[in-house]
């Protein structure tokens, strides 16, 4: 026992020192950078001119595009997330329920989710296509249409595009959650309430629901963060374009730094998104601790 | 003996019989599936289209021939075999660096109180909440400043960095779960701390171990972001870049596109499929379980 005894006092640093540093070193690092760099006057080659002051936030607020990326950052966030959760919902509700080929159903539901969203995208981008895609043959064979449609044609219908594929891309991860929250509420209150005869819908809002908030609160938090950060499906699909017109916060900060070569600007549009994700983080902090007590 | 009669009789009353909830229940579910499985279904039958077939007009639901020698021709077509050794080569490193780094640091959570405890957990929930995507200019400056682009090291390294939290925290709660009495006895029969962990810990927690393995490799072989910023010859190049790089090209060849995306697709999910059970309460940081 004594040497257990010494090997206890050598104390933490050894066994979480190393993963600390990379995490140091990667993540937080890179997060005081680019808050720094917001503050600094950068050159087009990359070379500092030293501090600035508030000047890259101004050049931002002058910045033509920012109001319309602004107001459809808020859309993008908002719609995505909603309709992510109205349709897990019931997704979830019937991959939980007992059915020949639950099981495929449920790996059907994982390849979104485990495939790259650059690639989903790309299959997305071909099916879309105006002349060769074969959601316009669909369309047609189908009598709903009679010429070929550009789906992709206006910003406005790219843009109502893309929010349908990121809500694709998010559903799974989301049914999941809720899926597992379904998991934790037991057969035995379900039984219970059906016992009493509460019709199907009553039981649902009454019961079920109550208590998948908790799982729900966080699949949400979580989707709030993973959409506004969301990135390969805006730059696959249309790039932000046509010029700035299906572009989101996270694009815009993108395309300023690497198509524009304004570090500085871009760097401040990235830490206001940033700061915008801490706050969601203490979201989530706030959430879960709800469940830790539990 | 009675209570037991009492509770099983009323489960015996609803009789297994096909009922028209059963039957609207069953096609929902396969409809939902067969959805979520569409561009990927798509994604196939593009890839063993002929060029020909796939500009005609109109589309054809199914390839009139299989051109299943696309899967051969897409090798000497692109620098396929290329980018999957970067992407192998990167992914795999990052995966064993998160897991010689996170399972020293998840054991000894896992295990211990210390006064470091608090903030090292807040440290890495709140790391986990964050994607490269939010700080990929930062990164840039990083990687720039330590001459560091156009390398595997810097990919290596901010991967390994974001996927730490994950593996650390789930692997902790599959290390505090393991009873200290099995530990214990073997240090009692002279085993040093380390030898008890990878002799007798490390097996238990092998399923945790799988898990962390597997996500880290995956969100690595899917990460497009960073790779795009600071990978810009092809030679670093990973599968996610290299074959966007192809949607820009004059006429884009759609059916190598997708051969190529559905080589790379097929096996994590696979994988994925395997770690299904511990993702979701890994991802939400334990607090859905």
């Amino acid at each position: 026992m004594t040497t257990v005894r010494k090997r206890y006092r050598i104390g933490a640093l050894p066994w979480i020192g190393p993963a600390t540093a990379v995490i140091i070193l990667m993540v937080l690092y890179p997060a005081y950078e680019m808050v720094r760099t917001s503050f600094m006057n950068i050159d087009e080659t990359g070379t500092s001119h030293g501090f600035t002051g508030l000047s890259n936030y101004r050049n931002l607020f002058h910045n033509p595009n920012l109001v319309a990326v602004l107001e459809r950052t808020v859309i993008w966030t908002i719609t995505i997330v909603v309709a992510t959760v109205l349709i897990s919902l019931p997704v979830a509700q019937i991959l939980h329920a007992k059915f020949p080929g639950r099981r495929l159903v449920r790996y059907a539901l994982i390849v979104p989710w485990a495939a790259s969203v650059v690639m989903t995208s790309t299959s997305w981008l071909w099916i879309l296509n105006g002349y060769y895609g074969i959601l316009n043959r669909i369309l047609i064979s189908l009598g709903l249409i009679q010429d070929q449609v550009q789906f992709l044609g206006s910003p406005t219908q790219s843009f109502a595009w893309l929010i349908v594929v990121a809500v694709f891309v998010s559903v799974p991860f989301t049914t999941y959650v809720i899926l597992a929250g379904l998991t934790t509420i037991g057969e035995d209150i379900l039984e219970a309430s059906t016992v009493d005869g509460a019709s199907g819908w009553q039981r649902y809002r009454n019961i079920i629901f109550p208590l998948l908030r908790p799982a729900l609160l966080i699949g949400i938090v979580i989707n709030l963060i993973n959409v506004f950060n969301s990135f390969p499906i805006i730059w696959v699909m249309t790039t932000g374009g046509p010029g700035y017109s299906t572009d989101t916060t996270t694009t815009l900060a993108y395309k300023i730094s690497f198509r524009n070569a304004d570090i500085g600007q871009s760097a401040s549009m990235a830490t206001i998104n940033f700061t915008i994700i801490l706050l969601f983080i203490i979201l989530f902090l706030k959430v879960s601790r709800w469940r830790e007590d539990a | 003996m009675t209570t037991t009669m009492k509770t099983k009789l009323p489960r015996r009353t609803p009789k297994r019989k096909i009922t028209g909830r059963k039957v609207t229940l069953t096609i929902s579910g396969w409809t939902i599936g067969l959805i979520f499985l569409a561009p990927y279904i798509e994604m196939m039958i593009t890839s063993v289209k002929s060029k020909a077939e796939i500009l005609s007009i109109p589309t054809t639901y199914l390839p009139q021939h299989w051109t299943w020698s696309n899967y051969i021709t897409i090798w000497k077509q692109l620098p396929l075999a290329q980018y999957l050794r970067t992407s192998l080569v990167v992914s795999l490193s990052a995966t064993l660096l998160v897991l010689l780094l996170a399972v020293p640091a998840a054991y000894y959570v896992g295990r211990n109180k210390f006064r470091l405890r608090t903030p090292f957990l807040l440290l890495v929930l709140v790391t986990q909440m964050f994607s490269p995507t939010s700080l990929v200019i930062g990164i840039f400056r990083e990687v720039i400043k330590f001459h560091l682009v156009n390398t595997w090291m810097a990919l290596i390294l901010v991967y390994a960095a974001f996927n730490m939290a994950f593996s650390i925290w789930i692997l902790s709660s599959f290390f505090a779960s393991i009873p200290i009495e099995i530990e214990e006895a073997a240090w009692i029969d002279g085993a040093t701390r380390l030898q008890a962990l990878r002799m007798i810990i490390l097996p238990i927690a092998l399923p945790g171990l799988v898990t962390a393995f597997i996500f880290t490799f995956i969100s690595a072989w899917n990460e497009f972001v960073i790779a795009l910023t600071i990978e810009s010859s092809p030679a670093h190049q990973p599968l996610t870049v290299g074959l966007e790089s192809l949607i820009g090209q004059y006429q884009v060849q759609w059916h190598y596109l997708f051969a190529g995306s559905l080589i790379a697709i097929v096996p994590v999910v696979i994988l994925f499929a395997l770690i299904e059970k511990y993702l979701v309460s890994g991802l939400t940081a334990g607090s859905v379980k």
